[in-house]
């Protein structure tokens, strides 16, 4: 699929036309990347709401930065709030505690130059591939003529070259949360936000979009939040995975992945990633939320 | 287009063999005519004036149309502004719900004295009643959205204009047409209260003037019409609704398909 992209010599894979960034892809193998600045600084951030039952405590005490540049995961069993915690930092739900900026603005409303991809594609039945793509520009105000190619390219590099013009109900459920990938990329934002976006698809679908998410990411460089409950998941794709429990909502351990990238599936058979996974499982045990036997 | 072509001959088909047996049930038992003429008596009635009925034919038609071309316009900007404005909901919604449950048929008389015995009363029952039936769909359609859909738009910093053209309206174009479909219906049942109350046009009067002289075959003739209309009206709605809505499922499976 890449290859689709004729590559130029003259430019790096980083400056890929198709995903256009503003940091180069040497970064990642500066040793010096926990250093970066924070994108998203999340600060005693804590989340209630009344409901028939009392008062639930969505977050609590939610101290967290995200990095530029970095892709970080949020992992947890359902219930704990890290679908809520990515709503916050989106600016789609207001905390009632503590505060939230992005690139040290505090946060009122969502954040310019940033995209979602959600559970569910969402994509709009009425439109068609390209024209689910293309409603990104038309809600940012930006000229639908002038992305157009860069749409074209997204859908190439994912796969859905020849379905630009086919309805969502045509594709299967793995095209259909590409194309809802490529939506959310088409204008190129600096946050990408994640909610669970693999959860409905099959092992094999999930295995391959988590290929590609992790190519993609390796060579734009955005700040990735991803919300999942798949442990191995998780590792593949983070420099750095946060873990969450339940009532309320809160951090209990973040952990910096220092598998070598590019990341391959064979990865996950080898001890490191084994003792990653041990680490996480004997954690979520210890609180209850893994039971065995 | 084959299957639309089928569907017709089968309900005319079906309308065919109940006259037949209509005709058959008055040849074998005889019932006087005054009570239930056959068919073709009927038919002959109305080959005796065509121009008569079809006058008062279109008359209704007129009604029936610009009662229901109001209702779905006045309707839809209602709807949009309960969806938009909790101020409308609280009054505007409250009140048209309110209003709903007393027989609006009971209404006609008062229109009569407000607006005389021209058209523009028929026309206003027309659309009182099919209004209820946009504005309580229409409403019901902008509201189901899913939230994410909303999500997706506003972490775009989409405007709500952007977000009610885009994705509200066509979300609800469904239910806005179930509405419709109603509607058409009660803009019908509306232009012939209204003919009953104070008129001396249409196929409503027409019916009232034969009923005086106990003319049971001109009355039927107007009774045939009216069903021809109605069907007519109801499935030039769904027309329009087949033709704006090749991507819902009801329609896939007339859509020109892969």
């Amino acid at each position: 699929m890449r290859t689709a992209l004729a590559p130029n010599p003259a430019i790096s894979p980083a400056t890929d036309p198709a995903m256009t960034t503003t940091e180069p892809a040497a970064a990642s193998q500066m040793p010096g990347r926990a250093t970066a600045p924070a994108y998203v600084s999340i600060e005693g951030v804590g989340k209630s709401y009344g409901s028939r039952h009392g008062a639930v405590h969505a977050l609590a005490g939610i101290d967290l930065e995200v990095r530029e540049g970095e892709f970080l995961s949020i992992l947890g069993p359902s219930g704990c709030g890290k679908s809520t915690l990515l709503k916050c930092i989106g600016g789609l739900e207001r905390v009632t505690k503590g505060s939230l900026a992005v690139r040290g603005q505090p946060l009122s409303g969502p954040p310019a130059k940033a995209g979602m991809v959600f559970q569910r594609d969402v994509l709009l039945d009425w439109r068609t591939i390209l024209d689910n793509v293309l409603i990104t520009a038309e809600f940012l105000g930006q000229s639908r003529e002038a992305l157009k190619p860069r749409a074209l390219q997204l859908l190439q590099r994912f796969g859905l070259s020849g379905f630009e013009n086919r309805h969502p109900w045509e594709l299967s459920g793995g095209m259909r949360q590409r194309a809802s990938i490529c939506r959310a990329l088409l204008c190129d934002p600096e946050l990408l936000l994640m909610d669970e976006p693999f959860g409905a698809l099959d092992a094999m679908t999930r295995d391959d979009l988590n290929l590609e998410l992790a190519r993609i990411w390796q060579d734009t460089r955005k700040t990735v939040v991803f919300v999942t409950h798949g442990i191995a998941e998780a590792i593949f794709l983070s420099d750095r995975v946060v873990m969450m429990d339940r009532n309320p909502g809160r951090i209990v351990e973040v952990m910096e992945i220092d598998l070598p990238r590019p990341r391959t599936l064979a990865m996950r058979e080898t001890p490191e990633f084994g003792r990653y996974v041990a680490h996480i499982r004997h954690l979520f045990a210890g609180l209850g939320i893994l039971k065995e036997g | 287009m084959r299957s639309t072509l089928h569907e017709i001959a089968s309900v005319l088909g079906v309308i065919a063999a109940a006259m037949v047996l209509w005709e058959i049930g008055v040849w074998i038992l005889k019932p006087p005519p005054i009570i239930l003429p056959a068919p073709s008596v009927i038919f002959a009635e109305f080959l005796q004036a065509p121009s008569y009925f079809l006058r008062q034919t279109a008359y209704t038609i007129y009604t029936t149309l610009a009662g229901f071309g109001l209702a779905a316009v006045l309707g839809l900007v209602l709807a949009i502004g309960i969806v938009h404005s909790r101020l409308l909901e609280k009054t505007v919604y409250t009140l048209l719900v309110a209003l709903n449950s007393v027989p609006k048929v009971a209404l006609a008389p008062l229109f009569v004295i407000w607006m005389g015995t021209g058209i523009e009363p028929k026309i206003a029952i027309a659309l009182m009643l099919a209004l209820f039936s946009v504005v309580i769909d229409a409403v019901l359609g902008l509201r189901s959205v899913d939230p994410d859909m909303l999500n997706l738009a506003r972490i775009s910093r989409a405007s709500q204009f952007a977000i009610l053209r885009k994705i509200r309206l066509p979300n609800a174009l469904p239910s806005i047409f179930a509405g419709l479909k109603v509607a058409i219906s009660f803009a019908l049942v509306g232009a012939i209260v209204g003919e009953f109350v104070a008129g001396s046009e249409g196929l409503g009067f027409a019916i009232l003037t034969a009923q005086g002289q106990f003319d049971t075959p001109r009355v039927f003739v107007c009774l045939l019409l009216l069903g021809l209309l109605g069907t007519v009206l109801f499935y030039l709605v769904e027309g329009a609704e087949r033709i704006s809505l090749p991507w819902h499922v009801s329609q896939r499976g007339h859509a020109s398909g892969h």
